[in-house]
């Protein structure tokens, strides 16, 4: 006879509602929607909202229409987005490949100092936007800076340029001065990874004679990819929402001629206005909404096109 | 804090001069954005008032400049500001005063020493109402280095020609920088170039009333020639002039290392106490010899007063000492380069600014161009002018191509007339 038919197994088990859950999450839960979701709808509210003869008024979609129909707002805004994409590719290619290099490096069990580096490296990441905005205006300076210095030393004076107000290069500047700070964390992420990969797996790649670098090609890099997707989509999202630097490092005209402004500096001086410029809420709403959906996008399609097909090891 | 410091102040008021009259002592709180002048006015103009006004005090407390607006509109819409309110020129406190926030000071006695030009900041468009008490203003010019003119024995320009002389002349003696100036920080380029010499070709208040009513052009080539000169300043700034940021200008000329800055007024305090050597200064030159000169005399703070005052008559009492010549007396010598827009002439001390009020009289006066009405849309024509004049130095636009930009800008919003 089976057991599975016994009428006393099928009658179902009550188990007391569990309260703690609910009130262990409730001030989590209380907290982040007063601050952050409340705050977000509100935002989405308002930029369906506009000022008509006074009054504010439900207006639809009329400002995504001035937004990306007017000539002059649509052109600052994908001249923002497109610098903001390269500021988001610099960082990508720059910014996390040395990241990863310099957590290879750090995990040489070999590699004196490896304490020193490693908080030399992260260090930047603790201090204030100002004072980095504030320190790499101060270096790149013609005037003052140690970088012609430096490279007149190196008898590559010419080399220099006031990089900083030249349309061209100012945004790569940016960019640079950007990733010189946070560089440190995805090293810290990659080396936490790396440390996380047992002794045996290692070993065994070296007893059937994988070492150096077939061994961080094939064994290394596999094992630490998600660590990598968790740090592009922290670098996606830190960019898009990035303001502070180049409101220190730029100003909120983010000159010269508009070339470093991206989309958080559009936002700054849509919403809150600047110089004679009055603020524009609503405008500003839009914005901040669009940027909102592009994170959204960025985010979603990390989520369901990239980490379910991310192979994940288990030891 | 604020509140305890306040119950603090108010006790030891009370306390002080308990048994008199005091317990009737109004105190008036005095907004600003002016954190540089907390101790002018702690040591000179409250006691001044003080002394002459027993029953009122005055308290100034000031706000970082970046914040003034926001913290002020915060603070007038929740019913917690101050007595009295420092006024932005223009549009800034013209909307405060359309949102009613700010008292009708057409009637107040005192108003009338001032001249209309120097009531417009504060008035509504018509002129009709007057809702601030102008308190100071800045003047354009250039400063210059004495002792490197002396050296190389260079006459005070007054014609853009012997302008482009004198700085040819310091080029080529390779000691100084000729024009210290950045773009950077584009505000330089567009408030010390483009204001500083614009209303000698745009022929001041003519120019700049012109353009308001439409009868002008950004494009026309008086508005254009301003642009054409700037560009012609380029070899004449420093290495690296592109990142060059405002702080740098004034360290280069204030070490020495250049010969002239294109200056507002309000640097002459700063400067008076960190350069080491003489100093002069010289209008605009104009671009022909005989030639009417303009200058830019920028009404820069007002004060009004706010409309739910608890004392508006107190209030009264103070803006109409503000509007006196004595007043006038004891800021400009205390702030020079922050010049008095009271019709009676005003004593000053410092040469410097002895020298630059003293163009009032032979110069005729303006206010930027950008600054009264035409500011109020989007994009806002003065952020466009900061962009387009940086943009002209660098060589990334033409002055024609700047100007058509911001005409074109200026036309998507703006239909004169109305």
């Amino acid at each position: 006879m089976n057991e599975a038919d016994t009428p006393l197994e099928a009658a179902p088990i009550r188990r007391p509602f569990r309260w703690h859950i609910v009130v262990f999450l409730a001030p989590a839960f209380l907290v982040y929607t007063a601050i952050m979701i409340l705050p977000l709808i509100e935002t989405l509210r308002l930029s369906f909202y506009n000022n008509v003869d006074g009054a504010p008024a439900f207006v639809g979609l009329a400002n995504y229409q001035v937004l990306f129909g007017d000539a002059r707002w649509a052109r600052d805004f994908w001249n923002a987005l497109t610098n903001n994409l390269i500021f988001f590719v610099i960082h990508m290619c720059v910014q996390n490949p040395i990241g990863i290099a310099l957590a290879a490096l750090l995990s040489i069990p070999k590699l004196r100092f490896a304490a020193f580096y490693r908080t030399a490296i992260f260090l930047p990441t603790l201090l204030s936007f100002v004072i980095v905005g504030f320190i790499w205006k101060l270096i790149l300076s013609p005037i003052w800076g140690v970088a012609p210095w430096l490279l007149s030393l190196a008898g590559a004076k010419w080399m220099f340029a006031p990089w900083l107000g030249q349309s061209g290069p100012a945004l790569i500047a940016v960019s640079l001065i950007s990733v010189w700070q946070y560089v440190g964390i995805p090293m810290m992420l990659i080396y936490a990874a790396l440390l996380s990969i047992p002794d045996e797996v290692i070993e065994a790649a070296e007893c059937d004679g994988v070492t150096g670098w077939s061994q961080f090609w094939k064994i290394k890099l596999p094992l630490i990819l998600p660590a990598i997707g968790i740090i592009s989509i922290l670098t996606f999202v830190g960019n898009f929402n990035a303001f502070d630097l180049v409101y220190t490092v730029q100003g909120a005209l983010a000159g010269p001629d508009m070339s470093t402004d991206i989309l958080g500096t559009l936002l700054y001086r849509t919403f809150f206005g600047f110089q004679l410029q009055l603020g524009d809420r609503s405008m500003g709403a839009t914005i901040a909404a669009v940027m909102f959906l592009i994170i959204l996008a960025g985010v979603s399609f990390y989520l369901f096109a990239i980490q379910r097909r991310m192979r994940r090891y288990q030891f | 804090m604020t509140r305890l410091l306040h119950g603090m102040l108010f006790a030891t008021t009370v306390l002080a001069s308990a048994g008199a009259a005091s317990a009737a002592d109004v105190t008036l709180n005095i907004e600003s954005w002016r954190n540089d002048d907390l101790a002018i006015w702690q040591e000179k103009l409250i006691p001044a008032f003080e002394a002459k006004n027993p029953g009122i005090k005055l308290t100034f407390s000031p706000t970082a400049p970046t914040e003034y607006n926001a913290s002020l509109n915060a603070k007038l819409d929740a019913g917690s500001a101050g007595d009295i309110i420092t006024c932005r020129p223009f549009d800034a406190s013209l909307e405060l005063f359309n949102k009613k926030q700010l008292v009708d000071l057409t009637g107040l006695s005192g108003m009338d020493n001032f001249s209309p030009v120097a009531k417009a900041a504060w008035s509504t468009d018509d002129g009709k109402s007057t809702f601030c008490v102008p308190m100071a203003s800045v003047i354009h010019g250039f400063i210059y280095n004495k002792d490197a003119f002396e050296q190389l024995k260079i006459e005070v320009p007054k014609t853009t020609e012997e302008f482009y002389a004198a700085l040819d002349k310091i080029k080529a003696d390779g000691n100084y920088i000729p024009l210290a100036m950045g773009t950077k920080d584009l505000w330089e380029a567009a408030t010390m170039g483009y204001q500083n010499i614009g209303p000698n070709y745009w022929k001041g208040e003519e120019g700049r009333k012109a353009l308001i009513e439409g009868k002008q052009k950004l494009t026309d080539a008086d508005w254009v020639k301003p642009y054409e000169e700037l560009a012609k300043w380029k070899p004449y700034l420093g290495d690296g002039f592109e990142a060059q940021t405002y702080a740098d200008s004034q360290n280069l000329f204030t070490l020495g290392r250049a010969a002239i800055f294109p200056a507002g007024s309000w640097e002459i305090g700063l400067f008076n106490t960190q350069a080491q050597f003489k100093m002069g200064a010289f209008p605009p030159p104009v671009p022909k010899a005989g030639d009417t000169g303009y200058i830019s005399d920028h009404p820069d703070i007002g004060v009004g007063l706010n409309a739910k005052s608890k004392h508006p008559e107190e209030a009264k009492k103070f803006l109409t000492w503000v509007a006196s010549p004595e007043f006038a007396e004891i800021y400009a010598n205390a702030l020079p380069g922050f010049f008095s827009l009271n019709s009676s002439p005003v004593k000053m001390a410092d040469p410097l600014a002895q020298e630059f009020v003293s163009w009032r009289e032979t110069f005729k006066p303006t206010v930027r161009s950008t600054y009264q009405i035409l500011s109020r849309g989007t994009p806002n024509l003065e952020n466009e002018t900061w962009v387009e004049s940086a943009n002209v130095i660098n060589g990334t636009d033409t002055p024609a191509v700047a100007a058509e930009k911001l005409q074109k800008g200026l036309d998507s919003w703006y239909k004169p007339g109305k």
